[in-house]
């Protein structure tokens, strides 16, 4: 269906680089294919992947910098310019589009509004009562390929589909597992996206468990995850297999003797229990 | 005792009678010499043994010593010259050098007023057996000199005795033999702790007189009939410490301060670290360092120390070792155990001098130079039976020191001479001769103790028989042991198994004690899910620093433990912890061989087989590559090697008592349900009695199940005895009072396991071998007050008992009496033992009677131990090996000198292997699949495998082999009748003939078990488990089952067909007619196999999908991306370049399309914003805000038509499954502000888009209209509506007429 093929790994040094590219980016379509034309050899998804997450850490520096300089100086109606024009104002359109909305709100009802409002209104900006801030919101957001309702659905499309290939491709190779919503049923703490019935074993490590992540593994995702959920589950279930579909960092491979093992794709090299049962 | 040993070596005691009387045998009652009945065993052996350590304290200066037997003070003694003093009258020049052989002389334990001159010696000896006895010296008139009330505090005894000399002469004749004496001692001392209290003074101080005070115990005290309420605790006996400069200044200075007596022990604990601290490591002849933390303080010098076989670490990493240990040190107070961290130094002094090289001048030993071999032979026949009596504390500590003596290689010429002439001179004092004071003798004693103990040899490990064998020294002294060690060495069997190395190292989380049902409340199911995270968190992090320099568990873990363990008690999950805590503690230690334990690598073995000139050759080699192993000596203290000292170290920090007592309910319970576990012996399996084959198989694993049981308890009982004893930890041995108080105390309170009761029980049922090892890990891990306890005190005086009965004989089970033997001698070392029990004498023999009705069977009756668990429990047996092997090395240094060590940049010494064989991973599969199932799963599997080959070898042996038989019968019978037969040539063709067929076994036993396995499982297991589940268990049982049969065979089946063959040969011979036995061609196993074949639902339904549908839609995300992407170039800001095909939105659509049709990789998420951004997309289409082109070429940007486009759309949205598309967003405000504001073509098109959905029914008239009036509502100017109105009147298509009127309505 997709990827595979190239290798997605790089090393430390290469996403050095491009991390170091994507400092200067803004997070529009433009960007990105500059972004695109200068690193030919990597997929898009690949690219996308690491920008966003390197513009993530970026917003989050920056955010509360810049909450404050927007509600201090800043009019919404006339933000739209500085918001994707203005070099020096380095804040996602959606953000600064999120930040006008409330703002937006509360002077207009006094009151801070709930989550809930501000997120349907940025995901529908028809419901904006002010016409012109409406079209600006949807401006941003449709433009922003970081944040956003629409980049936020697409990356859990990404995620779901890549659960679901996952799970086809072990359905090929007749490997049964039990997902999370088996794992839940039956109440465990922690569920992983696959636990193996039958452990299998990936390039001479047994596997008991696989974990999907849609998104490239960078040094700070990758150890809040290990923290959060993969040695978690190699505390309940032993060692795993964690496939970050967008690639990884090919250095943070290195507990695979400890019992997690990094790939970015479906592992070709399966030896099974019963052969058969497996195919390779 | 000297006496005794003098009389007989001067043969004025028969050798015979005095063995007889060590071997308790009928026959020296009768004797008329009075020695033999005067004098009591229990004293005479620890005289012998250190007598001996004694004679060759001069030649034995290598390797760490044996202790016990030669207090530390023997050697400044001779370098004093004070030894004049207690002389006496003697004249005291040129006495110092031999005053060590004569020390024994005025051991009170001996009838000590023998004193020191031989000539008044021998007249006491002759008057003492004139007067039954020396009833003389035991008068009670001579204990008025000590006043009992003079000597009531450890203190006013001390000052008492350090100048008395004459009170000490007083009170020495002393003598077990005074009943009434002992009764008055009892009672002054008021209990053990006195007792034990001075004898560690004792140990400190003892120069001379009270040499014997090393093996004094109670073996002193002995009371003869005398019944004393008190169970132990010997009367201590004040000594004098003439080479105490303090007690003995020299003429001319004064007594400076009072003496701060140090506790001593026999083992005098000189831990690396603690003793220098500061000091920097006196091997500065070599660039060795010290060696690692927890060994020795080994002999600086090369030879003392053995390369290790492997596991190389740089010098670098070991001095942060070392560091790290000292740090560690620096905080001992913490630490529960006596802070010996390693194996105690010698007690002899070290001479880093001469000894740090190794001589290179060291004479070879010759047989022909050995002096006195008479008095050698005799000496050593006395030592052996006093081994193989089990009258020495540790039978495998005097095996090591024989092994010392052979190994000998420092020998002073000015010594030797020296010693020589007292030979002569001395003649008459035959206790004074240096019997080991050069090579020659010290070989041949060792060779004759070796020789005469050749069992106990023959049960060590390959390796250490092969360096023995070529060991030079032996075979120059004994050609015939070394004949013996190589056959031996070459049947024996036993070999060190790669132990599987465990890869799963977590605990599985089961849901039927783990999930949420479990807990109280979902807070602490919550918490619980955190604190297990947190503990492989500190787990992990142990793992990796733990090793590095300065890192120490209390610093770096100590908060975070706390603090999890404190939510623990918030939460109320101690037992969930404490559970989760006990398994893995099992799962990471249960392991024969802990985790980065070079000394013991495998490749020793291998090492070893390469034979002593090349191993010599190599061992240099690496020695010079590698750290020198320290000799740790055959007691080291107890330890927590591996991962164990993670779970102490934890323990200790978390310091919580409600953990600590919710895992001694676990232990506790764990390890008695262990303690009760049934092994069945091959009777009980198989009734084939003699002809049992079969049965060595089941016997097989049920040797495989003891000794995992066996480990396991061990671990848990020194886990739970640490626990247990945790809060009584001292660094120190507490003050007298102290101790008396705390045994009050904890007397009267109950102990956390029934430590005697077990062990009487076990006795009874023959359970020894089970129950004694890991109650010795119990109690070894004893605080200094816990033997004192009565529970604790009987338990160990029972565990003396069946040491003393527990004779080592050849037979079946040699190697279980040679475990007990070896772990109980072990626990008589350790520092917390208290020292004067062993050779205390008024333990109740109880034993007898539980010996008398104990059941026939039991555990005790089977071989159950094997060389590989001995050596796992027992790993200091090891020693020996390193002991030759170091020994090897040393000698065939000819260089001598400077041996400079370098530092290996190899890489890491036990990386794990990167290319784990396919069977290896297979077998690491297996175990994985039963890591995460119920654990009945595994235990069916097994059960099934083990009882489907045991049946598979019983059918082979029905069938094949007994075909085989009766065809070779046949054969045989066919042969005979023909002429000229030679039937002995006959016999073994056919039995060629039948081995040959008898290998097809293999092939039927596979098949056998292909057939039968599975469908056992299959039954067994749950009907619900999944197909895969089961059939993976099937798999694995047909393999295991296949295994065991097929191994069993192949290493047997010769043997058993040879067996039958060989009876039925001489049955036909005989010429017996051979009753023809009808064909039982039972060939089971083709019957109909239970379909148990359930409807296996592999697949989720995937939701509608079109039943032809490929599942190669492209996937939504990338569809939004591109629409997306579209999108924003709608809205801008966008350069003039980027323009966009119609076909390019036509592709979309398709694609959307597509993607929408499939289901497989759809959420219901990305289907909305999907739908969505196509209505989006419509919108700005009909808008005009898509900068359209028809094709490339055309520059026109206007006349595009999008009405195709249009129809597109509709047909997209009336053709999706599910969910309808968000229409309305057409008719939003903001659209319609826009369409207002558009032109009149794009107003059409809007139009048209809207009418072409109500004719598809997509949209309702009314809902259109209800959007409409919103119009009004908005402040429009009226000819923006007029506008609108009229375009939608000339429009091309029917515009609804509700609209019309809509519209009009809200025209003004």
């Amino acid at each position: 269906v997709l990827l595979c093929g190239t290798t997605m790994k790089l090393c430390r040094a290469e996403y050095r680089t491009i991390a170091k590219f994507t400092d200067q980016l803004r997070p529009t379509r433009q960007c990105m294919k500059m972004l695109k034309d200068r690193f030919p050899n990597h997929s898009q998804s690949t690219l996308l992947s690491i920008f966003s997450l390197e513009y993530q850490k970026r917003m989050k520096r920056s955010l509360v910098r810049h909450h404050n300089w927007i509600i201090l100086k800043c009019y919404y109606g006339t933000l739209w310019i500085l918001c994707c024009l203005v070099p020096q104002v380095d804040l996602s359109p959606s953000l600064m589009a999120r930040l006008l909305v409330e703002r937006f709100l509360e002077e207009q009802q006094g009151s801070v509004s709930s989550k809930q409002v501000l997120n349907s209104m940025l995901r529908e900006p028809s419901l904006i009562p002010d016409m012109q801030l409406a079209k600006h919101v949807e401006q941003c957001t449709i433009n922003d390929c970081c944040y956003g309702p629409l980049v936020d659905c697409i990356k859990h499309a990404i995620g779901q589909e890549h659960e679901e290939i996952l799970r086809e491709k072990l359905r090929e190779r007749n490997l049964s597992f039990l997902d999370e919503n088996h794992l839940r049923a039956k109440g465990y703490d922690k569920t992983p996206d696959i636990i193996l019935e039958v452990p299998i074993a990936v390039e001479g490590h047994i596997v008991h468990w696989i974990e999907s992540k849609a998104s490239f593994g960078d040094e700070q995702s990758h150890r809040t995850y290990l923290n959060d959920q993969f040695w978690s589950y190699w505390n309940r279930f032993g060692p795993g297999l964690v496939i970050y579909w967008y690639g990884f960092i090919a250095e943070l491979d290195c507990q695979r003797d400890r019992g997690i093992l990094l790939k970015d794709c479906f592992p070709s090299d399966i030896i099974t229990l019963c052969h058969r049962l497996g195919e390779s | 005792m000297a006496a005794l040993l003098e009389s007989l070596l001067q043969s004025e005691v028969e050798l015979n009678r005095a063995l007889n009387w060590l071997r308790r045998r009928k026959g020296y009652e009768n004797d008329d010499h009075h020695l033999l009945l005067k004098v009591r065993k229990e004293e005479f052996v620890p005289f012998l043994l250190n007598f001996l350590r004694d004679q060759s304290s001069n030649t034995l200066t290598h390797g760490p010593s044996t202790p016990a037997k030669t207090p530390s003070s023997s050697r400044p003694l001779r370098a004093q010259g004070y030894s004049s003093e207690r002389r006496g009258n003697r004249s005291s020049t040129g006495q110092g050098s031999r005053s060590t052989s004569r020390v024994q002389l005025f051991s009170p334990v001996s009838h000590t007023s023998q004193v020191d001159n031989p000539n008044e010696l021998d007249t006491q000896l002759i008057g003492s057996q004139g007067l039954t006895g020396i009833s003389t010296f035991s008068s009670p008139s001579f204990s008025s000199g000590w006043s009992p009330a003079a000597r009531h505090t450890p203190s006013e005894r001390r000052s008492a005795q350090r100048p008395c000399l004459a009170d000490f002469m007083t009170s020495s004749p002393e003598t077990q033999s005074s009943p009434t004496l002992q009764q008055h001692r009892g009672r002054r001392r008021s209990g053990p702790f006195g007792a034990s209290a001075t004898n560690r003074q004792m140990g400190a101080r003892s120069g001379h007189l009270e040499d014997s005070g090393r093996w004094d115990g109670a073996g002193r005290k002995g009371k003869c009939g005398g019944k004393i309420s008190e169970p132990v605790s010997p009367p201590t006996q004040v000594e004098l410490n003439f080479n105490n400069l303090e007690d003995f200044p020299p003429v001319g200075k004064s007594l400076v301060s009072p003496v701060t007596t140090k506790p001593s022990r026999r083992i005098n604990p000189t831990p690396v670290s603690a003793e220098r601290p500061n000091s920097k490591p006196k091997s500065c002849f070599t660039s060795t360092p010290l060696s690692q933390p927890c060994s020795p303080p080994s002999m600086p010098e090369s030879m003392g120390t053995a390369p290790s076989a492997t596991s190389p670490l740089c010098l670098q990493e070991e001095r942060e070792l070392l560091k790290k240990e000292r740090s560690k040190l620096a905080q001992q107070t913490s630490s529960p155990l006596k802070p010996i961290p390693g194996v105690c130094t010698p007690t002899r002094p070290v001479r880093p001098g001469p000894k740090a090289t190794p001589d290179p001048q060291t004479p070879c030993p010759d047989p022909a130079k050995v002096t006195n071999a008479s008095e050698l032979n005799l000496l050593a026949e006395l030592y052996c039976a006093c081994i193989s009596e089990n009258l020495v504390p540790c039978v495998f500590l005097e095996l090591f020191f024989v092994l010392q003596l052979l190994t000998t290689r420092s020998v002073f010429a000015s010594e030797t001479e020296e010693q020589a002439h007292s030979v002569h001179v001395g003649k008459t004092d035959a206790l004074e001769r240096a019997y080991l004071g050069n090579v020659h003798n010290c070989v041949y004693f060792a060779v004759r103790v070796l020789e005469n103990h050749f069992a106990l040899l023959s049960h060590l490990d390959r390796c250490t028989l092969r360096l023995l064998a070529e060991n030079e020294r032996v075979g120059a002294f004994s050609p015939a042991l070394r004949d013996r060690l190589v056959q031996t060495q070459d049947t024996c069997r036993a070999k060190v198994l790669p132990d599987p190395t465990t890869f799963i190292h977590s605990v599985p989380f089961q849901p039927a004690t783990d999930n949420r049902t479990n807990f109280s409340s979902d807070k602490a199911f919550h918490i619980f899910k955190k604190q297990r995270d947190i503990f492989y968190e500190l787990l992990r992090e142990w793992e990796d620093y733990h090793k590095e320099p300065g890192w120490e568990f209390e610093a770096a873990l100590g908060n975070r433990v706390r603090t999890m363990v404190s939510q623990l008690t918030a939460a109320g999950n101690h037992c969930h912890f404490a559970r989760l805590f006990q398994k893995q503690l099992v799962q990471m230690c249960k392991g024969p061989r802990v985790l980065g334990s070079p000394s013991d690598a495998p490749d020793a073995d291998l090492l070893g087989m390469v034979g002593a000139d090349s191993l010599g050759r190599l061992k240099r080699l690496q020695e010079r590559l590698i750290q020198p192993q320290a000799l740790s000596g055959p007691c080291p203290p107890p330890s927590f090697p591996g991962h164990q000292e993670f779970f102490k170290d934890f323990l200790q920090t978390a310091s919580c008592c409600q953990l600590n007592q919710h895992l001694k309910d676990g232990l506790c319970q764990q390890l008695l349900q262990l303690n009760e576990v049934s092994i069945l012996g091959p009777e009980a399996t198989s009734a084939a009695g003699e002809e049992g084959a079969d049965g060595d198989m089941e016997q097989q694993d049920e040797k495989q199940r003891f000794s995992s049981v066996l480990l396991v308890a061990r671990l848990l009982a020194k886990f739970l005895g640490f626990i247990s004893f945790l809060p009584y930890q001292t660094s120190e041995a507490p003050s007298r009072e102290i101790q008396e108080a705390a045994i009050a105390l904890r007397s009267k309170c109950a102990p956390v396991l029934d430590v005697c009761g077990v062990l009487r029980s076990c006795v009874h049922r023959k359970r020894t071998v089970l129950t004694v090892p890991w109650l010795v890990e119990f109690l070894s891990m004893l605080d200094y007050t816990g033997p004192f306890l009565p529970c604790y005190r009987t338990a160990l005086g029972l565990l003396l008992q069946l040491y003393r009965r527990m004779r080592l004989s050849q037979g079946q089970f040699y190697l279980n009496q040679l475990l007990l033997v070896a772990v109980l001698g072990w626990l008589f070392q350790i520092p917390v033992f208290p020292e004067d029990l062993f050779f205390s004498v008024d333990i109740k023999d109880e034993l007898e009677e539980l010996e008398n009705h104990i059941s026939s069977q039991g555990l005790d009756c089977l071989a159950l131990v094997d060389q590989q668990l001995l050596y796992t429990c027992c790993p200091y047996l090891g020693e020996f090996r390193k002991l030759l092997a170091a020994f090897v090395s040393g000698s065939a240094s000819k260089t001598g000198g400077l041996i400079r060590k370098i530092t290996p940049t190899s890489a890491e010494p036990r990386g794990p292997p990167t290319n784990r064989s396919q069977q290896k991973l297979h077998l690491d599969l297996e175990q994985a699949f039963f890591h995460n199932q119920p654990p009945s799963l595994k235990r069916t599997v097994e059960f099934v495998a083990e009882r489907v080959g045991s049946n598979c070898v019983k059918h082979i042996k029905a069938t094949l082999v007994s075909e085989l038989v009766k065809g070779g019968e046949k054969t045989l019978r066919d042969g005979l009748g023909s002429e000229g037969v030679n039937a002995a040539k006959l016999n073994v063709s056919i039995c060629a003939q039948l081995c040959d067929a008898g290998m097809q076994a293999l092939e039927r036993a596979t098949r056998f078990c292909s057939a039968n396995a599975p469908r056992a499982v299959r039954v067994l297991l749950p009907e619900e488990t999944s197909e895969t589940v089961m059939t993976t268990a099937e798999s694995i049982t047909t393999r295991l089952a296949t295994e065991k049969a097929c191994s069993w065979l192949s290493s047997n089946i010769t043997t058993l067909i040879k067996r039958e063959w060989k009876s039925s040969f001489e049955r036909v011979m005989k010429n017996v007619p051979c009753p023809a036995n009808t064909e039982s061609a039972d060939t089971d196993g083709t019957g109909q196999s239970l379909q148990l074949l359930r409807n296996f639902s592999g697949q989720d339904a995937v939701s509608s999908c079109p039943p032809d549908c490929t599942h190669k839609a492209p996937l939504s995300s990338d569809v939004i991306i591109e629409i997306k992407e579209v999108l924003s170039i709608a809205v801008g800001p966008r350069t003039e370049e980027e323009v966009l095909m119609v076909q390019q939105i036509d592709t979309l659509l398709y694609k959307v399309g597509q993607t929408l049709r499939c289901r497989k990789f759809m959420s219901s998420v990305a289907e909305q914003m999907l739908l969505r951004c196509t209505v989006l997309l419509a919108c700005k289409l009909v808008l005009g805000e898509l900068p359209l082109m028809s094709s490339f070429e055309s520059t026109k940007r206007a006349g595009v038509d999008v009405r195709s486009l249009l129809e597109d759309f509709v047909l997209l949205w009336t053709n999706i499954p599910s969910a309808p598309a968000p229409l309305h967003l057409l008719l939003s405000e903001p659209t319609l502000t826009a369409v207002l504001h558009a032109s009149d073509m794009q107003r059409r098109n809007y139009l048209l888009l809207i009418t072409l959905l109500i004719e598809k029914g997509l949209l309702k008239e009314e809902e259109v209209g209800r959007h409409w009036i919103k119009l009004s509502e908005l402040s429009w100017p009226v000819e923006s509506i007029e506008k609108f109105q009229k375009l939608s009147l000339v429009s091309a298509s029917p515009v609804p007429s509700v609209k019309h009127s809509d519209i009009l309505q809200v025209s003004p």
